[in-house]
């Protein structure tokens, strides 16, 4: 019997799950995909927003400013990458002037720091502006993470603290009887006193399976987005906002990432297929037309790949974080942008205001922190040559384009929630993510997986459960 | 810190041509450094045979070509580092090396040859919309994980792009025992070699649709259907035209990239037009002493001509380490008309002794041409060609005599005759 079971293991299931694992408390994170972190939160524009967007008196402005202030320290607990580059919201009209000064009155209330600045000043900044852009919002604050980073570190550590987390299950059927919730897959059942449902798209699914009533809906709004390689990343410095519009949203942005990428993206379209993540050639070219819209000489030639991702978006037009009608139930959902800003501030929400109120729970005696992997890339060549001492195989250099040697794919599928499939492993340690896109270096991590997880070849997937790279040996049946 | 005469970069056919020729000529203490587990580099998983006429006046497969050049190097005497990473080369030639053995070495270098290869051009560079499934890769990787690793990647098998690996893969393939159901080509023509379209396309009854491209992959979580449209002539997809045909693998052969990133954050002048650096008379780079050969400098269609590049390249090498090479001024080579590029780009006349050899490709295919080539207003050299593919890499040999006629530049140009 579980204490707390936790639906869902994207970002906001995940840091859950953390903040649990602090607690002397039995936790289950049920995961209907092969990874932690594989829909929406691998699909995002990862930026933290400081939070002065949202409109007053919501949960999405509450959340986001206390969510965006406790990144720092979490991705330093974390032992993942955080990097607060800031951001400018561009305005090319009076119009979008008057904005940026309402964002900038709004910023000032919430206590965040931002300034007004002159042409003049942003192209100091940033020296491919669009030629129509007159002013814009400077907020230094603004952030970068690589979401499912955070996501899959999260998980890692709650595991290292006997959070339990089961993949591939997809919950099918919740029952309560007594006082427990019965949560069905289809293989197994598990029992739990207190329920939360992080399913993302899927969020309203599982409510009505305990409420037995469509509560809220959710309804899928893709997002396009290209990839820039790392020779273009001096292309800008900051995070480069469009002005925001009550019709556009945010609207199509220039992202550094954290490794020296960029992304351009992206646009906004309502669809009802929650599995849908295909790309279009409208969507792309929307992407295209738009990005120069806020900035000029983007260099597409530097595009290795395209993507998009799916915001959860409710018809309740803000988060929902709250009990349902059902004691123990709790409802997280909703968590649309700027919800990866907000996820830390949620996350400590569910945790005070119903794990803690309904369990009685001590802090556990010892809480192992994460131990950050070895990157290589990253260290110094007195470091490499230690590590290389230690084990050779740090020497042996599988990604040619990211620099990954063997023993860093090695660590990140042995680690706890580690990598089962070619995309797990490339979310992790980043072979893959190069110019080549895994042409080169696709088969060695098949191998590398074929042999740690004991399998053939042919079983190693390359994503999901089911989807293998390979079809078959040679010479054998076709 | 160990101080060699040249490092050579990669292991494949350019590296070991390269090596041998320099070591002929009188370089002494050479360093080859390979990735991979073996010399031969994408030689090795090219099973087919058509390699080596040139070279070798005999028709063998890759591995064989391979193994011959890898015979004839044991009578020099070459350092050769397998398993072994470049992670960084300084622009004053410190050239550094990751292996498990050693861990991290930097050694220091006179000359370094990059003779790295090249990289396929993937999905996500030419941006085809659809669904992100399984079963869509380049077909060099689908020809490695076939013929290295023993392992089909599909059995309703379709290629977009009619490169020359994408040809061969789609015979391979089809005698493996996979049904290949046709290649989609964006231009109007084939950029295949002829042979090739021949002998892995007609002879198996595998449909070429020109003037096709691939505008939807379909299917969760492996590829099921692909959406073929045919294109206008600005090679943008025609409303209407489009058909589905059921795959369960799309094979990618959309072109090569020289693969160069080593040199990305050096100051070394680059080409737009080869996606790879600018060089001179002795394939010697913007910075003195670098130097490049094969697909790293321009992509090739033969490994025969990859050898000749890199035994010329070799060359240089050792005249530049005797000191008969002088930096002095050069004149800029130009792609005119229907020239998609020339290299050397740049050609600095005291250096070249007898000739300097030129290679170059058209852009688009052309019948009943000239080729001229001029300096300004002056013709220096007619030549009639019936036919020129860009397919296929033309090389001309050019006398030092009709290079001194050049003023500032050395203008490439090709033209229908009607």
């Amino acid at each position: 019997m579980e204490d707390i079971i936790i639906i869902g293991g994207g970002i906001i299931g995940s840091l859950i799950a953390y903040n649990c694992s602090k607690f002397d408390c039995n936790v289950l994170l049920l995961e209907k995909e092969n990874d932690i972190a594989n829909k929406t939160s691998m699909a995002n524009s990862a930026i933290i927003h400081a939070g002065y967007d949202p409109s007053d008196n919501t949960l999405k402005a509450e959340m986001n400013i206390k969510g965006a202030r406790r990144y720092p320290s979490l991705c330093k607990e974390l032992k993942v990458d955080f990097k607060q580059i800031g951001s400018l919201v561009v305005a090319c009209d009076d119009e979008q002037m008057e904005t940026l000064k309402r964002l900038h009155k709004q910023a000032n209330s919430r206590g965040i720091e931002t300034k007004i600045i002159e042409r003049d000043e942003i192209l100091q900044l940033e020296k491919n502006i669009s030629d129509d852009v007159k002013q814009a919002l400077y907020c230094a604050q603004t952030g970068i993470v690589t979401p499912w980073k955070v996501a899959i570190a999260a998980m890692e550590t709650a595991m290292a603290n006997q959070c339990k987390c089961e993949l591939n299950q997809e919950v099918i059927d919740i029952r309560k009887e007594d006082d427990v919730f019965i949560v069905k897959t289809k293989d197994h059942e598990y029992r739990g006193k207190m329920v939360i449902n992080c399913a993302g798209l899927y969020a309203d699914k599982i409510n009505e399976m305990v409420t037995h009533q469509k509560d809220f809906t959710m309804t899928p709004r893709k997002g396009e987005y290209f990839v820039l390689s790392r020779n273009a990343s001096d292309f800008v410095n900051h995070v480069i906002y469009p002005t925001p519009s009550s019709k556009f949203g945010k609207g199509v942005l220039v992202v550094p990432t954290v490794h020296g990428n960029m992304l351009l993206g992206p646009n906004a379209m309502w669809q009802e297929d929650k599995e849908d993540v295909s790309t279009s050639t409208e969507g792309l070219q929307f992407v295209r037309d738009n990005i120069s819209k806020v900035v000029k000489n983007v260099p597409f030639h530097e595009i290795i790949h395209s993507f998009s991702g799916l915001r959860p978006t409710c018809d309740r037009h803000d988060f929902i974080i709250e009990e349902s009608s059902v004691k123990n139930f709790i409802n997280v959902a909703g968590i649309e942008s700027p919800g990866l800003a907000s996820a830390p501030a949620i996350a400590e929400k569910v945790l005070e205001e119903f794990v803690l109120k309904r369990f009685d729970l001590q802090k556990r005696m010892f809480f192992a922190h994460r131990v950050k992997n070895i990157v290589m890339s990253e260290c110094d060549s007195v470091q490499k040559e230690r590590y290389i001492k230690q084990n050779p195989n740090y020497g042996k250099m599988v990604c040619r384009c990211e620099q990954v040697s063997e023993q860093e794919i090695v660590d990140c599928i042995r680690r706890k929630c580690g990598a089962r499939s070619v995309v797990g492993v490339k979310k992790r340690v980043r072979p893959g993510m190069g110019k080549c896109q895994g042409g080169f270096c696709e088969p060695l991590i098949v191998k590398i997986l074929a042999r740690e997880l004991k399998i053939d070849p042919s079983e190693v997937d390359y994503n999901g459960k089911g989807s293998p790279v390979l079809v078959c040996p040679s010479k054998g049946e076709l | 810190m160990r101080k060699v005469d040249c490092v050579i970069i990669g292991g494949g056919s350019a590296a070991m041509s390269c090596a041998m020729s320099a070591a002929k000529y009188g370089v002494k203490d050479i360093l080859m450094i390979e990735r991979g587990e073996d010399l031969g580099g994408i030689l090795n998983q090219c099973i087919h045979n058509g390699f080596g006429l040139h070279i070798f006046k005999k028709e063998c497969t890759g591995p064989e070509y391979a193994e011959l050049l890898m015979e004839s190097m044991k009578k020099y005497k070459i350092d050769i580092k397998l398993n072994t990473t470049v992670s960084n080369i300084s622009e004053d030639k410190h050239v550094t090396y990751v292996n498990t053995e050693e861990g991290i070495v930097e050694i220091e270098a006179k000359t370094i040859v990059l003779a790295s290869g090249c990289l396929e051009r993937n999905r996500g560079m030419i941006s085809i919309p659809g669904d992100r499934c399984v079963g869509v890769m380049s077909a060099g990787t689908a020809q490695r994980y076939l013929n290295i690793d023993g392992y089909m990647v599909g059995k309703k098998v379709f290629i977009l792009g009619s490169g020359d690996i994408g040809l061969i893969m789609a015979r391979r393939m089809t005698l493996e025992g996979a049904t290949v159901l046709g290649v989609a080509e964006l231009m109007p023509y084939s950029n295949g070699l002829s042979r090739n379209i021949v002998q892995c396309l007609e002879d198996f009854d595998i449909p070429l649709y020109l003037s096709t491209t691939v505008t939807k992959i379909i299917g969760k979580p492996r590829i099921e259907k692909i959406e073929l449209s045919k294109v206008d002539e600005h090679l943008r997809p025609i409303p209407g035209s489009e058909w589905e045909v059921d795959v369960d693998c799309l094979l990618l052969s959309v072109g090569l990239v020289p693969e160069v990133t080593l040199l990305d954050h050096l100051s070394i002048e680059r080409d737009r037009r080869t996606k790879s650096v600018v060089v001179n008379e002795c394939n010697e780079m913007s910075v003195p002493g670098f130097f490049a050969c094969g697909n790293a400098l321009q992509v090739h269609d033969l490994v025969d001509y990859v050898s000749l590049e890199a035994q010329n390249t070799g060359k240089q090498v050792a005249r530049y380490l005797s000191g008969e090479i002088v930096d002095s001024d050069s004149f800029d080579v130009v792609s005119g008309n229907h020239v998609s590029y020339v290299i050397p780009q740049k050609v600095r006349l005291v250096n070249v002794d007898g000739d300097c050899k030129f290679s170059f490709r058209v852009r688009k295919p052309m019948k009943n041409c000239i080729l001229r080539i001029r300096s300004e207003d002056t013709i220096l050299k007619e030549v009639k060609k019936r036919v020129m593919l860009p397919a296929e890499m033309e090389t001309i040999n050019l006398e030092r005599s009709m290079l001194e006629k050049v003023h500032q530049s050395l203008i490439f140009e090709v033209e229908e005759v009607l």
